[in-house]
């Protein structure tokens, strides 16, 4: 049953990905893009991290993808790229190449690292008696507020900066405004 | 029916991450290379959280949270960018942006 699932959720992913860079249109990679999240979700509610699958499917297919979706409808570029036309000499070729070389350095780096891995097992200890249900939040919580609170509150710094800096760019200058 | 191995998850986000990498090499309309850069925050969340169970320790998924919000950031900024310099022009790829060559 694990193994369908992630099967299937792995299929979504990649199929998602690959439409992504293939598509033509702006609007259907984005769309692709959606399909490959669900993906991503799936195996984080495999994984047993129930809070960052429902964040992934909130902020990354919700607001994220509806971001990308709204900058291409404000732009006005959903219509289709010419794809056939390669703007620079061999770049898919030699793209193709790096990726595939890339490709082979990650699966050794992950075989070599996989007897490491093989030494530690067991899981994270989210059954639903360890805490009443919510065992995965309540750890997450302990380690975002608890070890890592500096830095939760500096990336409250990092959006308001984020915000700040983009209202800035969309900005239209008044005339004679430096 | 056998469980699949963190190994395999693993070589699936390297997978998702490589699509992304050739994603921003091929495609020059920079809202798809954006796309594509999530495409790869996504494969390092994938193996994050799968490491996290592997090693029986939740810093990983604490370092996925950060992540996400990182990336939203960098997203409302880098379309932020995007809109303000598409603003006067007809067509949308990463080549037109060519003021500063020499």
């Amino acid at each position: 049953m694990e193994l369908v699932v992630f099967v299937l959720a792995s299929a979504m992913m990649l199929i998602g990905a690959v439409g992504v860079i293939t598509r033509s249109n702006p609007v259907h990679a984005a769309l692709s893009l959606v399909l490959t999240l669900f993906g991503v979700a799936v195996h984080f509610v495999a994984l047993e991290a129930y809070f960052l699958a429902a964040v992934q499917i909130i902020v990354y297919a919700g607001a994220i993808v509806v971001l990308f979706l709204f900058v291409i409808m404000l732009l006005g570029v959903d219509k289709a790229e010419n794809l056939s036309a390669e703007p620079l000499v061999a770049q898919r070729w030699l793209a193709g190449v790096a990726g595939l070389g890339l490709l082979g350095l990650l699966v050794v780096a992950v075989a070599r690292g996989a007897d490491v891995l093989a030494t530690r097992a067991g899981g994270l200890d989210t059954s639903a008696e360890a805490a009443g249900g919510d065992a995965n939040i309540q750890q997450l919580a302990r380690s975002v507020f608890g070890d890592y609170v500096v830095a939760f509150e500096l990336t409250s710094v990092l959006l308001v900066v984020a915000v700040v800096g983009t209202v800035m760019l969309a900005r239209r200058r008044a005339a004679g405004d430096a | 029916m056998a469980e699949p191995t963190t190994l395999s998850y693993l070589i699936v986000a390297a997978l998702l991450f490589v699509i992304g990498t050739v994603g921003v090499m091929v495609r020059r309309n920079p809202l798809i290379m954006f796309m594509c850069i999530e495409l790869m925050l996504n494969a390092v969340n994938l193996s994050f959280v799968a490491l996290a169970r592997e090693l029986t320790d939740i810093d990983g998924q604490s370092i996925v949270f950060f992540v996400l919000v990182v990336a939203a950031a960098e997203v409302v900024v880098g379309l932020g960018i995007i809109v303000a310099i598409m603003r006067n022009r007809s067509s949308l790829t990463a080549d037109d942006m060519a003021e500063l060559k020499g």
